[in-house]
């Protein structure tokens, strides 16, 4: 049977479409346009190609330098968190109760951190890591360990690794709760039947079945670290130096602190670009499992 | 390789002090001999699962002992047990091959690798998995998996029994009786316990020597398929096994004749001792009934409608309020007819509160 062909269909489709337009493809649209030129003040614009990119791109140049090193610095942060928040997010789901009260009291606990708006969260370690004031700081130093994260990067990173993991690691055991609830109980029993050790039902069934929201876990983890702006900023401001400043940071301070429009509008496209690839490789890897995942149902 | 003793086993889900009416298995004491072929048959939420999970320690009894070859494994673990199961839906490690999902009970157990791969190769033989054996296990057929299944609760040699619980329902019925009678052959040639919970008599008729039928958490019949359908110990039992099932009315019983709201049915047996005060019926299957001509010594019955099962035919009567089933063997008599009904004195049990009776011959 042939479909109806009814054009009027894309007038139900015109408002979404205008919304975008004036939110995203428009504003992007600016920004294209502040890309390829350079400006001297008095709302007068020169045509300035590709030479921004150019620049962006060449590590020999101070803007390519600072592009490089916040890449890198936000490549590395997402790595080491991305190492800590799923081992442990998975720990945290492992030994979360699996039936009465505790499950509510659990679940309420694990959700308090991602309810607190970014912001405060950052507030809140600023205040907790001072020397003089903070209960984190205060009790460092008084234990004899020298800790201050406005004058040390290594105290500086420690601590904005440390508040993203309590920030997120409930989102990541939270994904990896609902993955081991929907595993049935069969498997359990069969494990059991079957004689297999604690280690080798969490490889055997409890690790391949939470593979997709891991996935997830890790796509959404990766993104939001890398996108990582408002934290750091109240925490440390990107310093000590420029030890913590990512390229979210960076931008800001271009594109607001110095007034090179050109430059931050290219800074912007390419960190959009890196953020869609990743996204995309993510998006593959995912439906190709969800086809794997389809398959098996489908024929059961 | 075990016999298996249970003695007063009992379970309750509502705790060991509620009426053991409600208990979902009422105390029971059985035993299962080493090398036997059991089939557990009984309708949904008989407490038939309930009694192979104690069996395998899935799930704790509330009072009484489980005996493997005479030692109190009671308190065991599953593991400790050393018992293999097969569950209604397939299970299978996802990440490995059809192989080393066959070999993951022995794996666990430290069974030397040549040991295993000898067993391993033995079972995907039996089980026609040999040319799967080195794929992943995923993105099989519902049928391969079970199969998958089945072979590991079969891999180990040295297992007290094995367990099916309802392994077939997930099978293409084509398929179900290939399986079955494999299962059979596996049993003749594996010499293991097996016991075999199913709601299907069919199932639980070809596949086991010794059917234990369960009702409302008890056991009502353990026996022969030949003893269940020739002597059914409970009313339940007669309808339950066989179709059509067996006729149970209302009679009452003097001497060697029973007496139903249409007349007389000549008995094989007297039964002097009746309890007083009990409901009597007399059970007799359809297979014992014969149609024929109506005729003043007989009983008469309307004919509702007549089922045509292909091996035979069967009539849907009526004596008044009553309903029964009776086998056409003659010619075939039009919806509506009066006919006359033959029982077989025989065939003919008398129960009372629904138990069978002995008679006196």
């Amino acid at each position: 049977m042939d479909k109806t062909v009814n054009q009027k269909a894309w007038l139900l489709v015109a408002p979404v479409f205008l919304i975008v337009a004036f939110s995203a493809v428009l504003p992007l649209m600016t920004v294209v346009n502040y890309s390829v030129q350079d400006t001297f003040g008095n709302n007068q614009f020169f045509w300035n190609g590709i030479g921004w990119f150019k620049e962006l791109l060449d590590p020999s140049t101070d803007l390519g330098s600072r592009f490089f090193a916040s890449l890198w610095r936000n490549l590395f942060f997402s790595a080491v968190i991305l190492a800590i928040e799923i081992p442990l997010g998975i720990v945290v789901a492992l030994s979360m109760p699996r039936e009465g009260w505790r499950v509510a009291a659990c679940l309420v606990i694990l959700a308090l951190p991602l309810l607190i708006p970014w912001n405060v969260v950052g507030t809140i370690w600023q205040v907790f890591g001072r020397p003089d004031i903070g209960l984190l700081g205060y009790t460092l130093n008084h234990l004899g360990v020298n800790y201050n994260y406005v004058s040390n990067e290594i105290d500086a990173w420690a601590t904005i690794i440390v508040m993203d993991v309590w920030h997120w690691t409930s989102l990541v055991a939270l994904l990896c709760y609902a993955g081991l609830k929907s595993i049935p109980d069969a498997y359990y029993q069969a494990a059991q039947i079957d004689g297999a050790s604690r280690w080798a039902v969490f490889t055997a069934i409890q690790l391949p079945k939470m593979k997709r929201v891991l996935l997830i876990a890790g796509l959404l983890r990766f993104m939001d670290s890398f996108m990582i702006y408002t934290e750091p900023f109240v925490v440390t401001g990107g310093g000590p130096g420029n030890s913590t400043t990512f390229i979210s940071i960076e931008l800001v301070k271009i594109a607001l602190g110095q007034f090179d429009l050109g430059k931050a509008a290219a800074l912007s496209l390419v960190y959009n670009l890196i953020i869609l690839i990743t996204c995309w490789i993510f998006y593959t890897v995912m439906t190709n499992a969800g086809a794997d995942h389809k398959a098996r149902t489908g024929e059961a | 390789m075990a016999r298996i003793d249970l003695v007063d086993l009992a379970k309750s889900y509502s705790g060991e002090a509620a009426d053991v009416d409600s208990y979902a298995l009422k105390p029971l004491s059985m035993t299962w001999r080493q090398g036997g072929a059991y089939a557990l048959l009984g309708p949904s939420g008989c407490g038939k699962t309930t009694l192979l999970n104690m069996i395998s320690g899935i799930v704790a009894p509330s009072r009484g002992k489980i005996l493997f070859d005479g030692v109190d494994i009671t308190a065991r673990s599953t593991q400790a047990r050393n018992i293999a199961q097969v569950f209604q839906f397939p299970v299978i490690y996802d990440t490995m091959t059809v192989a080393e999902n066959l070999a993951f009970p022995l794996k666990n157990r430290g069974v030397p690798r040549p040991q295993i791969d000898a067993r391993v190769a033995e079972i995907g033989r039996l089980l026609d998995l040999t040319p799967h054996l080195d794929r992943k296990a995923t993105r099989l057929t519902a049928d391969a998996k079970q199969k998958i299944s089945l072979g590991r609760g079969l891999v180990r040699s040295d297992v007290s029994a094995v367990l099916f619980d309802e392994p077939l329902t997930v099978i293409d019925p084509h398929l179900k009786w290939e399986l079955r009678s494999k299962l059979k052959a596996l049993h003749k040639a594996l010499d293991l316990t097996m016991i075999y919970v199913t709601h299907d008599q069919t199932e639980a008729l070809t596949f086991a020597d010794t059917v234990v039928v369960m009702h409302d958490g008890r056991v009502v019949q353990s026996g022969t398929p030949e003893e269940l359908f020739n002597r059914p110990a409970h009313t339940f039992v007669g309808y339950f096994i066989g179709s059509p099932g067996m006729n149970v009315l209302p009679a009452a019983v003097s001497g060697r004749e029973a007496r139903l709201d249409g007349g007389v049915i000549t008995l094989d047996r007297s039964y002097p001792a009746l309890p007083a005060g009990a409901t009597i019926e007399i059970g007799v299957r359809p297979e014992f009934v014969e149609v024929a001509a109506p005729r003043p010594d007989l009983l008469t019955a309307r004919i509702e409608r007549i089922d045509d099962l292909g091996r035979a035919r069967f009539a849907r009567l009526r004596i008044g309020e009553l309903r029964l089933a009776a086998r056409v063997s003659g010619a075939l008599p039009a919806d509506g007819d009066s006919v006359g009904l033959v029982f077989d004195p025989a065939h003919v049990h008398v129960y009372a509160d629904s138990r069978l009776v002995e008679g006196v011959a």
